[in-house]
This record gives structure tokens, C-alpha cells and sequence, in this order.
């Protein structure tokens, strides 16, 4: 067990299983992905009350997902980080922030437009909204702080504990449409009850959600190989390894 | 197919805008994030494979260098 913990924590061996597993992950992903999103467009039936608009939830509910589950992972890379001093953890937050900026954006640009036509209004400063704008927020910040500080080491603690004090943030999110009163929908998907939508309309959505998962997977992995070969560019591993010629 | 034609599809009973802006916009963010992301990686490799080629060449020169030195007296001035 403890050796296995020591080899995940080898950015080597950890470029070896990324390299092998990253050509699966974008098959498998862009297929999923593409199918739900063509069988969403598409073949989905309309929603009685909201029309052909809410067929943006093919693209809105994922990106949100995963910007909520992406901080939730790197808030787990950060404790390791704080608690192990693993250099891989780092390197993940690192790697995955800039990503969650991005679907964080997308989850917020989808949804202004999604609300346009069903709330007559782009944006409300409502729980849901605001809190997921805060997230936006907190993975700039991220971003920010770690660029501004010089020194490896005392950049990923203090990244580290960024993302800790952020984490208060994601239950805020998840039970805003709960807490307050929000003109935002409740979550389509709850692990204990069945889903409130037809079945043709939530297993596309579901498709999509892993699909873009598994994308995700992919850039996080390729990220964190860019971000490795920039960390260690002068040992010996990598110098064969290039030289190899090998990616 | 949920939609009786192509212009159907395309107008969506007038939230075509709408929904395929969304859709414009994520396929081009997720996209470019890939490509941008896999280009970068690529650069890296490249950087690294140049800077170890330069370094090679270089080390291989020091050495003789190095090594003639060390056989050489070098004359220092005495005035």
C-alpha cells in the first residue's frame, strides 16, 4: 500500500500510466461527449415548458459538474500537498486550474444565455448565480496567486491553502437552490432518487456528463505531463525520454 | 429525430440563437483548450530535446578543451 502511495507520488512512473491511458480517454470521451450532444440536439424530445432552450442543458449541466468536482479534486491534491509535501499533487492543482476557470466560465456564459429566453433576464443575483461567479473568482485566484510567487515550494502551500479556505464555497453552491429562494432549477441528478426527466432526455445528458469527464481526464493528464517535463527538465529520466524521441 | 426539417432543426421554434450560440462557444473553449494544451506540451518536448542537443555538442567541446589545459603552462607575465 504505502509503496504503491510512494510510486503515485513518482512523477515519472506517473508520466509512464498517463501516457498509456491518455489515447483511451480522448476516444472514449470525444465518443461519449459527441453522442450526447448530437442525441441531445437532435433526437431529444422538447420540454413542454421551457421549449427547444433547454436543450443548452446538454452543455450547461456538465460544465458546471465539472467545475464543482474539479475543485472538490484539487481540494483533496491540496490537503496531500499539505499533509504529504507529494509533488504531484501540486503539479495536478496546477495543471486543472486554468481548466475549471474555463468550464466555470462556460457553466456561467451558458446559463445568461440559457436564462435569457426561459427568465427573461441574462443574469440574477441569485444564490446559485452568485456563488458559482465567486468559484470563478476563486480559481483566478488560484491561477494568480500561484504565478505570482517565485518559489516553488512556498507556492504550492500557499496555493494549497487557497483552495482549503475555497472549498466552503462548493456546499454554498450544491445547496443554494435549496437554502434560498432562486429562480434556478433544483439538480436534475440526485444519487438517491430517480431523475425527474424522461428517460430520452437524461440519458444524453448523462452520456455528455461522461464523456466531458473523461476529456477532462485527458487534458489533466497531458497538462500535468507539460507541466512534469517543465519541473524536471534536467534530470535524467527526461533527458532519455526526449531523446528517445518518445512523447 | 425531433424536428420535422433541417431549417426546423437549425431555427429550434426561435431559440436556434440561443441554443447554438452556447453550443459555439463550448465546442470552440473545450476545443482550443485541447489543441492549445497539446501544442504547449509539444513545445515543451521540443525545448527540451533542442537544450539537450546544444548540450551535447557543448560538453563534448569542454572536455577536449579542458583536457589540452590541463597539459598547458600558461606563461603569466612577470613585470
Amino acid at each position: 500500500m504505502w509503496q504503491f502511495f510512494h510510486k503515485l507520488g513518482s512523477p515519472k512512473w506517473f508520466y509512464g500510466i498517463a501516457t498509456r491511458f491518455m489515447p483511451w480517454l480522448l476516444a472514449a470521451g470525444l465518443i461519449m461527449l459527441l453522442a450526447g450532444l448530437v442525441w441531445g440536439l437532435a433526437f431529444a424530445p422538447k420540454d413542454y415548458l421551457q421549449g427547444n432552450s433547454y436543450r443548452i442543458i446538454f452543455i450547461h449541466v456538465p460544465s458546471a459538474f465539472l467545475a464543482q468536482s474539479m475543485y472538490i479534486m484539487m481540494a483533496v491534491a491540496a490537503v496531500v500537498t499539505l499533509v504529504w509535501r507529494m509533488k504531484l499533487a501540486d503539479v495536478f492543482v496546477k495543471a486543472v486550474a486554468p481548466v475549471g476557470l474555463v468550464f466555470t466560465f462556460l457553466s456561467l456564459f451558458t446559463g445568461a444565455i440559457w436564462g435569457k429566453p426561459t427568465w427573461g433576464a441574462w443574469w440574477v443575483w441569485d444564490a446559485r448565480l452568485t456563488s458559482m461567479l465567486i468559484l470563478l473568482f476563486l480559481y483566478g485566484g488560484v491561477i494568480a496567486l500561484d504565478r505570482a510567487i517565485n518559489d516553488e515550494k512556498s507556492a504550492a502551500r500557499a496555493v494549497a491553502v487557497l483552495v482549503l479556505v475555497g472549498v466552503v464555497n462548493i456546499p454554498i453552491i450544491k445547496y443554494s437552490v435549496d437554502w434560498w429562494n432562486t429562480l434556478h432549477q433544483p439538480a436534475t441528478f440526485k444519487l438517491t432518487e430517480k431523475p425527474s426527466m424522461p428517460t430520452e432526455m437524461w440519458v444524453p445528458l448523462l452520456l455528455s456528463i461522461l464523456g466531458l469527464y473523461l476529456l477532462f481526464g485527458w487534458l489533466a493528464c497531458l497538462r500535468m505531463k507539460t507541466e512534469i517535463l517543465t519541473r524536471e527538465q534536467r534530470t535524467r529520466w527526461v533527458k532519455e525520454l526526449v531523446m528517445a524521441g518518445r512523447r | 429525430m425531433a424536428f420535422d426539417s433541417f431549417s426546423a432543426f437549425i431555427a429550434m421554434e426561435g431559440h436556434g440563437p440561443y441554443v447554438w450560440a452556447c453550443y459555439a462557444v463550448f465546442l470552440v473553449l473545450v476545443a482550443g483548450m485541447m489543441i492549445w494544451s497539446a501544442r504547449r506540451n509539444r513545445a515543451i518536448i521540443e525545448a527540451c530535446r533542442r537544450r539537450f542537443e546544444q548540450q551535447e555538442v557543448t560538453t563534448g567541446k569542454d572536455a577536449r578543451t579542458q583536457a589540452a589545459a590541463s597539459f598547458t603552462r600558461v606563461d603569466v607575465s612577470q613585470d
